[in-house]
């Protein structure tokens, strides 16, 4: 590699040739303070906070667009240094609404951050923030105006990543703003609420719409029981948020936490991930074998679902019919457990916590509930929102005791666990369809190949004789190459997963704030750790999922599975 | 520099002489004779001519335009592309669209021998869009050209081909700003990035492209017919060449002037200019437009030289004077300039979205009769980080006429101070 002499504050070090000031100066200790940087994104250099000075040039330098060159003298901390910074922070709070205090970011934001970290306390200049109103329309994200810093990195995501584009620059010069075209509300665009751009902004400009005082009063009403799941990827990430090293297991404690704040029962939303690939399982195995539309496509990501229905609605019919791990587990407590435990389905209050901002607009599809208003689902939580209620009711979540789920839906295998990450709906497929097509026992459960981050996977598997070509992909943008191959009919796949979000659920729109690459692969690896440690790690061999059909289900894709567990896609071309 | 020639005629010497819509006239007049003595020599060769010309680019940065020109010739990958900036809005510039309209083939054919030297095909003319006129003209002298053979397959049986495209921008004035130009091009918004990369190595499409101003490419053929040599001759040793003047103002004659090198503004005002209307004094001049800095009567001596201006931290940047005489309001030119690049700036980065409101509002508290000490030490304090941080071009030259006026006639600010403390 081509390594370059280079000085940052009077420390001499080599660096690789390509790299930028700001990821130099990391090596030597120091972080160089920014916003609109994002480790995964083109560079953007408009917020300018990274500034430093270069000997030899005329201005300031942007440290996350410049490259070092060898002999460079840089110095990240000089009086002109200070100003600067100080004065870019300064007009941002100029034009910002200052409710520090009540932000629902308070204590997670970067412009916070950095103005505490480099000494603001006051900003000098007028405040001109003229208010708009925030839009609640989505029942997934709430985009606040008055907060937007317009780093840009929301727009990055929604159009690099997920090749949307819901949102861009509008206006010029101090009427720029990020917006929907002609700025429409988000729910009359054809926005998938995947949450992504939540998850990159910086500020409290993008965040999942709060739910949490629907739970805390159902808690605290005696006349509920309040039932509560928890999706594979939130394991992997809650602890994050309680400072954390990315990637820790913390199912016992995420079970124990969930009791100590009073949920009734307290189930993994893994089981009827369990369920899902006996289901869509047979589900394949019925379209291979009588000749239906191929490839299906999964249907448990909701973003996905949202984008298919609103971009491709022609392709509807590869879709499994499967109702997602979620809302099968909704219906599950609603139309059986309720019963089983004596209730009426009024009674149950039913909570999910899930690494998704789309579930919350899942859980409301008029056709996931019994009558268009007791949802199978009452309330979802993300990831970020059950920290919220956690550090609401000071529980300590480093030092409580890890606890066990509840039965009978708390039993899950490892196959359940890997929904979590980009690849494991497929794994866990291929383990079932294998052993119940072939008889025969899988040596090697893990499919490596299905793994990672790649955009588009591939994998063949050998079922007696006949190959089974799969293909995986995560990430909207991916999707719609997919799609594209599926329209003009070169995808010769008989099965494919796709996920909405970068990294699959681990990456979702509801996971901390700040998701990087670095930190999905972090959260996958955990995944399939928690896979290796678990008894049980195929579908079909988890005893509660079995025991439920034999008592209530009776078969797969059955007359109780059709009515509790499937569902039907709308054509809602935008 | 005693023999200075204030007015000397190359690039505008055909002006009135030819009609701009005959290309016949305009070869009858020596044109397109560079460009055949061009296609006889080596892409090398012309840069070499260029170089020692020591011509620097005339839209505002004047940097030579044989280095620049090397790089691109250098520079890896294909296509290559090569621009006219005829994006002229910076406020009192006209030169550019008198260029267009009085002669439009010798800024052809300065592309043309550009395109040749540095091996590209494919080539822009990027016009502002209020000059309607100027683009009409262009279109018809283009069509001409490749009538005749100068633009197109097979260049006169030279075996290069090239042509050339109109690009017509939609009024933005961020847009005459190299990277803001490019990208709109590409069918993008109008915002600048940042740089290097610059736009020599990845331009156009992130290809190598060459971008000069039109009136730096009315030079070339000049310089090929005259020789580098000689052309170096005129002007002074680190401005060589002519320099097209938009003089505006409390003038007598406005209007556009070619004056070489090494001219006095001084001159440039009462020669050329006549003076001010009804005896009264010069209060200041802005030199280069907007973005340029304000000198007092004073400093009207300095020359139109890059290095003796660059000593007192000014530049002549596109060639306009403007003129203010003493009846003016300083504040409020500085106001209107500021409101101005408000109006303009693409608001992509911080300091200059963000700053240049803020400076509305302080100047304002200076003419409302309410600012304070802290209030200047802060409209500075601002000022220098627009300078120091703003992505390109405009916002690191929006706040440069207050500064000067700061430099030069502090007392308008301190004057207006109600109280010394806040």
């Amino acid at each position: 590699m081509n390594m370059l002499n280079i000085k940052i504050n009077n420390k001499e070090i080599k660096v690789a040739k390509g790299t930028s000031i700001l990821n130099a100066a990391k090596e030597v200790g120091i972080n160089i303070p920014n916003l609109c940087y994002h480790p995964d994104q083109e560079v953007k250099a408009n917020c300018r906070v990274c500034v430093v000075e270069v000997h030899g040039a005329k201005t300031l330098q942007a440290s996350c667009a410049t490259e070092v060159k060898e002999g460079m003298v840089i110095r990240t901390n000089t009086q002109k240094v200070r100003q600067a910074r100080k004065v870019v922070i300064e007009l941002l709070l100029a034009n910002h609404d200052m409710d520090c205090t009540s932000c629902k970011k308070n204590n997670q934001c970067g412009l916070q951050e950095i103005a505490a970290n480099i000494g603001v306390r006051e900003s000098r200049f007028e405040n001109v923030l003229e208010k708009q109103e925030i839009d609640t329309s989505s029942p997934a994200i709430e985009r606040d105006p008055n907060k937007c810093i317009r780093c840009g990195r929301c727009i990055q995501m929604c159009t690099e990543v997920q090749g949307l584009a819901i949102l861009d620059y509008v206006g010029r010069g101090g009427l720029v703003d990020i917006k929907p075209a002609f700025g429409m509300y988000l729910n009359n665009t054809a926005c998938v609420a995947c949450g992504q751009c939540s998850v990159v902004c910086p500020v409290a400009a993008i965040t999942e719409k709060e739910d949490i005082e629907q739970v805390w009063e159902a808690i605290n009403n005696p006349n509920k029981t309040v039932i509560v799941q928890t999706a594979p990827a939130v394991r992997v990430s809650l602890g994050e948020e309680f400072g954390m090293e990315p990637g820790k297991i913390v199912t016992g404690k995420l079970v124990a936490s969930l009791r100590a704040l009073g949920f009734d029962k307290i189930f993994d939303t893994d089981f009827t991930a369990d369920l899902t690939i006996i289901e869509e399982g047979h589900e394949l195995l019925k379209r291979l074998n009588e000749g239906g539309t191929l490839p299906m496509l999964t249907s448990c990501s909701p973003g996905w679902i949202n984008f298919i229905e609103q971009y491709y609605p022609n392709l509807l019919p590869h879709l499994s019919s499967c109702k997602s791990p979620q809302q099968m587990f909704g219906a599950l407590v609603k139309g059986y457990y309720a019963e089983k435990i004596g209730k009426s389905p009024e009674d149950i209050f039913s909570v999910s916590i899930m690494p998704c901002t789309a579930k919350k607009f899942e859980a409301k599809r008029e056709e996931m509930s019994i009558d268009g208003k007791n949802f199978d689902v009452d309330v979802v939580l993300t990831t970020r929102e059950l920290a919220k209620m956690l550090r609401q009711a000071g529980v300590d979540f480093n030092m409580i005791e890890e606890e066990k789920y509840d039965a009978p839906f708390g039993l899950s295998s490892g196959a359940g666990v890997i929904f979590g990450a980009t690849g494991g709906v497929m794994e866990a497929a291929l383990r079932t369809v294998y052993e119940v097509v072939t008889g025969k026992t899988l040596e090697n459960l893990d499919f490596k190949a299905v793994r990672g981050l790649e955009g588009i996977k591939e994998a063949k598997i050998d079922l007696d004789g006949t190959i089974v070509k799969v293909a995986i992909v995560h990430s909207l943008s991916k999707a719609k190459k997919i799609m594209e191959l599926i329209k003009e009919g070169k995808a010769d796949y008989s099965f494919i997963e796709i996920m909405c979000c970068p990294g699959g659920c681990i990456g979702g729109g509801g996971q901390p704030f700040g998701g990087t690459d670095e930190l999905r692969i972090k959260r996958i690896n955990a995944i399939y750790e928690a896979d290796k440690e678990l008894p049980i790690r195929k579908s079909h061999e988890n005893p509660a999922v079995n025991k439920l059909y034999k008592e209530f289900l009776i078969e797969p894709l059955g007359e109780k599975s059709h009515h509790l567990l499937h569902t039907k896609y709308v054509d809602r071309k935008k | 520099m005693s023999n200075i020639e204030i007015t000397k005629n190359i690039l505008t010497a055909r002006f009135d002489a030819i009609n701009p819509d005959s290309i016949d006239e305009y070869i009858s007049h020596n044109g397109y004779s560079a460009l055949k003595k061009s296609l006889l020599k080596t892409g090398e060769e012309i840069i070499n001519d260029i170089k020692t010309s020591n011509l620097r680019g005339r839209g505002g940065a004047a940097f030579p335009t044989g280095i620049k020109m090397e790089a691109v010739l250098k520079a890896y990958g294909s296509p290559k592309y090569i621009i006219c900036n005829a994006d002229e809005g910076e406020p009192g510039n006209f030169k550019d669209r008198y260029l267009m309209e009085k002669d439009p083939h010798q800024i052809i054919e300065g592309i043309i021998i550009c395109a040749y030297a540095t091996d590209i095909k494919h080539g822009y003319i990027f016009i502002r869009g209020e000059y309607i006129n100027a683009i009409n003209i262009m279109r018809k002298a283009l069509e001409q050209a490749r009538v005749k053979g100068y633009l197109g397959d097979n260049i006169l049986d030279s075996g290069y081909s090239f042509d050339i495209e109109i690009y017509t921008g939609a009024g933005s004035y961020v847009c005459g700003e190299e990277f803001a130009l490019l990208v709109t091009i590409e069918g993008k918004p109008g915002r600048s990035t940042y740089k290097p990369p610059f736009p020599t190595t990845s331009g156009l499409y992130n290809k190598p492209t060459q971008i000069n101003n039109v009136e730096t490419f009315c030079n070339i053929p000049h310089i090929i017919n005259m020789g580098g040599e000689e052309f170096s001759k005129i002007g002074t040793s680190s401005s060589t060449g002519t320099k097209l003047i938009s003089l505006s103002g409390n003038i007598i004659s406005p209007g556009l002037y070619e004056v070489e090198l090494g001219t006095s503004i001084r001159d440039i005002i009462n020669k050329l200019g006549n003076g001010i209307p009804n005896n009264r004094k010069i209060k200041m001049v802005q030199i280069g437009g907007a973005s340029g800095p304000i000198i007092p009567e004073n400093m009207l001596d300095i020359k139109l030289d890059t290095k003796e201006m660059k000593k007192l931290d000014l530049c002549f940047g596109s060639g306009a004077i403007i003129v203010m005489d003493d009846r003016i309001d300083v504040l409020d030119i500085l106001k209107r300039i500021t409101e101005f690049f408000h109006h303009e700036s693409c608001g992509k980065c911080t300091p200059c979205r963000e700053g240049l409101t803020q400076m509305l509002i302080l100047l304002d508290r200076f003419t409302d009769g309410i600012a304070t000490t802290n209030d200047l030490a802060l409209l500075e304090i601002l000022m220098e980080t627009m300078n120091q941080a703003s992505i390109c071009g405009l916002g690191q030259a929006a706040p440069i006429a207050t500064q000067k006026v700061l430099e030069y006639f502090r007392e308008e600010f301190t004057n207006k101070i109600c109280s010394t403390d806040s």
